[in-house]
């Protein structure tokens, strides 16, 4: 079969486009899906997810740790979600999101620390900011390249001291039922909660990302402050956080009480552990057509992380 | 209603190039436009196409209640076309899966439906609707006698049934499609077992008051 694709964009054009030309591929991608999967419900909401604009973040510095990857593209980025309190089709993210109230917002540190705090958004974009190009791997077997913005989650962790009781990190997401359709059913239990162990948190690698493509997040993308954890499958990294809990116990996370024996506490990116229903193995790169490249062991980025879990069966501890 | 030869004719004509519709969609979209397919446009051909292997068959199921409710025969004359959509579906959705999923890797693809039970009773449906597409002619029928034509057939019940199991074992959480498939489904088939009742006690009664016995619930398909 014959598939032609378009090129692949050049760099100077990841920058992406006035807001206009966003809208245009939006509703063109709106209205195929609607029209293609002739599901059942899928009313077209145009107007709430497109008009916030877009914001550029400024100072943005680049990182030794990012990924030499061509990101994928801002549309495929912004319109393949899965956020879940907006409904569970990818497209519906992009649909919805754009009701969630981000303004004010505030993230609370606390728990087991000498100085809990409460911080503002504000702070957060004015704390320095990075560019780091990471790959993203779904546990559904798809993948991204993503050039997130943000900051070091240790550096928000060190501010607050954590004490020797301080062995895990619980992330508590938004839970806004008036903007929030999806929180409306038991498919999850809500709000969202994701967790790390504490070197996990504190390891450099693991980001608090306030924008994409040198911009402010879209609400689909978890604004306005979001969890990037890039060797642990896509859902560990919760999206519009407002809580973040230094905690003694594991914390019990939304798809481990959902389905433990699918989701573990864990779920470090592992070619090695299937999901019951399909393999880790390979993956497909978004937007590409056939799912054959090889999935790395800590989505690659087994020289930064592997030390975490020496003398750990990650078999058992998936 | 009793339409005539040329309006069955016209009418099954326009079946056919309506039912080649969403094939014929997502084969253009993926040759000329796989923006308009998302980002994931393999995920979204095969899903799409199982989709629509699902709602052939029941539509196929739905022929004989609607028949039997509004006293049009003549939708029986389209059932044939409706199954064998079924199969055309069921049959390019597992070639979308083995090209886009396993890029014809038979290991692969035998080792998944060995061990995926999802997958597993998905090629079961594909396996068992295969002697129903191959005995769906004229000939078919006439060589293989009206009542054993018809117990074969009846494997479509359970073939909807797999198929649906096959949707809800396949999603990650949220199983309100194939919810509503299986709520389809059970009503399509919950007709048929209360029509069976009613018959059988009828032909109780019927036998009871001596008279002549009414037609054999064999025929109820």
């Amino acid at each position: 079969m014959l598939i032609k694709r378009p090129d692949a964009i050049p760099p100077s054009e990841i920058t992406p486009q006035p807001i206009y030309a966003r809208r245009r591929e939006f509703i063109k991608a709106a209205a195929a899906g609607t029209i293609l999967s002739a599901t059942v419900g899928c009313s077209e909401d145009t107007s709430s997810a497109q008009d916030t604009g877009r914001q550029k973040l400024a100072n943005v510095a680049k990182s030794r740790f990012s990924a030499i990857e061509e990101p994928t593209e801002y549309k495929h980025v912004t319109l393949y979600n899965n956020y879940y309190e907006f409904g569970t089709d990818k497209s519906d993210p992009a649909l919805y999101a754009g009701r969630l109230r981000t303004q004010p917002w505030t993230v609370s540190v606390e728990g087991e620390c000498l100085k809990p705090r409460t911080f503002g958004i504000e702070e957060f974009l004015k704390h320095p900011l990075e560019e780091r190009v990471y790959r993203l791997r779904c546990v559904e077997a798809w993948s991204m390249v993503i050039p997130w913005v943000g900051f070091e989650l240790n550096a928000i962790l060190k501010q607050v001291e954590p004490t020797g009781n301080a062995k895990y990190v619980e992330f508590v997401t938004a839970l806004q039922p008036e903007t929030m359709h999806g929180v409306h059913s038991p498919v999850l239990d809500w709000p969202y909660v994701e967790g790390l162990r504490m070197d996990e948190a504190m390891h450099p690698l693991t980001i608090l990302a306030v924008g994409i493509f040198g911009e402010a997040l879209p609400n689909q993308n978890g604004a306005p402050v979001r969890l990037v954890v890039p060797w642990k499958y896509g859902f560990k990294s919760g999206k519009s956080i407002v809580k973040i809990r230094l905690v003694e116990k594991q914390p019990a996370t939304a798809w481990e009480k959902a389905s433990s024996s699918e989701y573990g506490f864990y779920s470090n990116v592992n070619p090695d552990v299937d999901h019951p229903r399909w393999t880790q193995k390979t993956e497909r790169r978004i937007p590409e057509f056939f799912s054959r490249r090889p999935t790395l062991m800590f989505n690659g980025y087994g020289d930064q992380v592997s030390g975490l879990y020496t003398g750990m069966d990650l078999k058992k501890y998936f | 209603m009793q339409p005539s030869r040329t309006w069955i004719s016209a009418l099954k004509a326009t079946l056919f190039v309506v039912a080649l519709v969403p094939f014929a969609r997502l084969a253009v979209s993926a040759v000329w436009f796989p923006d308009a397919l998302g980002a994931n446009p393999a995920e979204f051909i095969t899903r799409s196409l199982g989709d629509w292997c699902l709602r052939f068959l029941l539509i196929t199921l739905a022929v004989t209640p609607l028949r039997r409710m509004t006293g049009w025969s003549w939708l029986l004359r389209l059932r044939r076309m409706l199954g064998l959509f079924a199969f055309f579906y069921a049959v390019v959705h597992f070639t979308s899966y083995i090209a886009f999923d396993h890029v014809f890797d038979a290991v692969a693809i035998l080792k998944d439906i060995v061990k995926r039970p999802f997958i597993t009773v998905g090629f079961t449906v594909l396996l068992l609707l295969i002697p129903l597409a191959v005995t769906s002619t004229n000939a078919m029928v006439r060589r293989l006698g009206a009542q054993n034509w018809r117990a074969l057939h009846r494997l479509v019940y359970p073939i909807a049934a797999l198929g649906v199991l096959h949707y809800w074992w396949m999603v990650k959480r949220d199983v309100t499609e194939p919810a509503i498939y299986a709520g389809i489904l059970a009503i399509l088939l919950g007709y048929r077992l209360l029509a069976y009742l009613r018959e059988m006690r009828m032909l109780r009664w019927s036998r009871a008051a001596g008279g002549p016995s009414i037609n054999d619930p064999s025929r109820l398909t």
